[in-house]
């Protein structure tokens, strides 16, 4: 069974992708996640992989792109404005399918903005950020446990659908403290015959590159992708449900709101309001389904999405509750997380 | 093969046999057939992986018959750095041209020099952006004209252009720096020798080996590949002086 401890979450994190087998770390510090560098360089004798502090966030994300493209299992950590420079990167790393782990722990922005945590990078993290057709898996964590289980989650899909994964945290859940239950170490023995590992005379050359110069090719890449995210999309929606069987209000919310929605709902039921919430798990794949059938149920009478940011998510759920019933947004910036009484105000005030 | 005659002159097996895409003179071809005999001499094949650069080069993959990555523009110093820390018994080379190291990826040549990666920086500086059409790089002499700096390069405005194999060879942890050309039979096999000493360099893990070929670029200098020739002995050499700027040590 697994080893328990009292951590922070970036140091967590740390050792779940140690103990994930994680083969090459490459980043650049940046506050609210520098402790992952900072745990992975205090480690580094004790394990095999390679550990780069780079010159930059666009170093970092090119040197994951060749690490992955070698077979590697790999990943990088930054913040908000740091995961802005790597985009290019991110974008090559889709195109050119390559498994790897990114994780921004959100700081509030926009601009150098706040070392606070916050949930503004959200459309960046499912809508794209960098350029052309493509997604990333997005795992949300809500507390320091989900940094290590999603972690450990992150690469196995990676692997599995040979794509980037991203956990989009944010600077309280990488900054508190929990109790967490560590996995043991997994033996990872990669799988990649289409690796850049060297020719061997029994098979053609590989090669790992995002460019199809002539359109038919391009489209055709497109095509490729596209197909494995219906796949992706198909297989691995993630959610928690809370109090959702009576609800007549369903609260949406991600990461560390989600729990404090928790507590929303719990005052609420006290108070004998039907509220629960429905919090997406991965934000990409969005859990589209859940929202038509919640949508469709005559008890409930409206949603209100719950975030840190100045309404975000409220917009894919409104693509996919889609004008059947109202969809309310209640959010605070800059950092500051809002507190139960003021999510369950702004829940009353839309029950009059 | 007729008798009594021995072939001297062949396409080395890992250089696929299909045509470039090249402009007719170009060094481009030569320095892809230099490297990959480089590559077939050495025995290497199964141990070489290439990242080749965003620039004229940029499909170098078609033409090498061995493992390779395509970087995004300026960053194959970054990529070569972690493909030669993933797999440390591999030969690892950059291919990049001016643009992409000297300008766009200057940050990151720099830095894995500094680090002394154990890769080959394969360095094409023809002076100029070929790919996109004969814009000024940062390595256009003074007073030479591209679409960029129609009235010539003024130094006064953009600066001198970067000597990067003097700047890199300042570097502690660089084992092997040498600028070589291919605009003669002697120089390209002189271009042939200074890889062939990286990649020996590079396996004994001494640090980073970094190869400029002072190239050309007909097409985009506007002229006869016998002028572009020219230009480099008259003008691009003498600023760009060929040689040996750090070796390690004789054993």
């Amino acid at each position: 069974m697994g080893e328990i401890k009292f951590m922070k979450g970036n140091e967590a994190l740390a050792e779940a992708a140690i103990r994930a087998g994680m083969q090459g770390y490459f980043g650049y510090p940046i506050t609210p996640q520098s402790e992952v560098v900072e745990y992975l360089a205090m480690e580094e004798p004790k394990h095999n992989y390679v550990l780069i502090q780079a010159e930059s966030e666009v170093a970092s994300v090119n040197m994951v792109y060749g690490a992955a493209a070698a077979g590697a299992r790999t990943m990088t950590t930054t913040s908000s404005p740091g995961f802005s420079l790597m985009q290019e990167g991110v974008s090559y790393i889709a195109c050119a399918e390559l498994p790897c782990l990114f994780v921004n722990v959100v700081r509030g922005g926009p601009g150098l903005g706040t070392i606070q945590a916050s949930q503004g990078d959200y459309f960046q993290a499912v809508k794209g950020g960098g350029h052309g057709d493509y997604h990333l898996i997005v795992l949300a964590p809500n507390s320091v446990q989900e940094m290590v289980d999603h972690c450990v989650l992150g690469f196995e899909l990676a692997d599995k659908y040979r794509t980037p994964v991203l956990l989009l945290a944010d600077g309280s859940i990488g900054q508190m403290m929990e109790k967490v239950v560590l996995p043991d170490p997994i033996p990872y023995k990669p799988n990649k015959p289409w690796a850049t590992t060297g020719k061997n005379p029994d098979r053609q050359r590989n090669l790992i590159t995002s460019l199809y110069i002539q359109s038919e090719q391009m489209e055709a890449k497109n095509n490729i992708l596209q197909e494995k995210y219906r796949q992706i999309t198909e297989n691995e929606i993630r959610y928690e449900e809370y109090n959702l069987a009576d609800a007549e209000v369903v609260i949406s919310a991600f990461g560390v709101t989600s729990r404090v929605c928790k507590k929303v709902v719990d005052l609420g039921r006290a108070e004998g309001l039907k509220v629960g919430i429905l919090r997406p798990i991965t934000l990409w794949p969005f859990p589209v389904k859940k929202f038509e059938e919640l949508a469709n149920q005559d008890r409930v009478k409206f949603f209100i999405s719950v975030e840190m940011n100045v309404g975000q998510m409220v917009e894919d759920i409104r693509l996919n509750v889609n004008g059947k019933k109202p969809v309310y947004f209640y959010g605070r910036q800059g950092g500051i997380i809002p507190t139960p009484e003021e999510i369950l105000a702004a829940v009353k005030s839309h029950l009059k | 093969m007729k008798e009594g005659y021995e072939v001297i002159y062949k396409r080395p097996k890992t250089l696929l046999n299909t045509r470039m895409h090249y402009c007719p003179g170009c060094f481009h071809a030569t320095v892809h057939k230099l490297l990959m005999e480089v590559v077939e001499e050495m025995g290497i094949q199964d141990k070489t992986v290439g990242v080749c650069p965003v620039g004229c080069s940029v499909f170098a993959y078609d033409y090498m018959d061995i493992d390779m990555q395509e970087a995004a523009h300026g960053r194959a110093a970054a990529v070569a750095t972690a493909v030669k820390r993933m797999l440390p018994d591999r030969f690892v080379f950059s291919y990049q041209g001016d643009g992409d190291l000297a300008a766009i990826g200057t940050a990151e040549t720099i830095h894995a020099c500094n680090r002394g990666e154990n890769f080959t920086f394969i360095f094409i500086n023809n002076g100029i952006y070929g790919m996109t059409g004969g814009q000024m790089a940062p390595t256009t002499l003074e007073g030479q004209k591209t679409t960029t700096s129609p009235h010539g390069r003024d130094a006064s405005k953009v600066g001198m252009p970067l000597k990067m194999a003097e700047l890199v060879s300042t570097l502690d942890r660089v084992a092997y720096v040498e600028r070589v050309s291919c605009n003669s039979p002697a120089n390209a096999r002189k271009t042939k020798q200074a890889i062939r000493k990286a990649f020996e360099i590079q396996a004994k893990k001494l640090g980073t080996t970094f190869i400029e070929v002072a190239s050309n670029c007909p097409s985009g200098w506007k002229c006869t590949p016998v002028e572009s020739l020219n230009w480099l002995k008259d003008k691009a050499i003498p600023y760009f002086p060929l040689g040996v700027f750090k070796e390690p040590p004789k054993e």
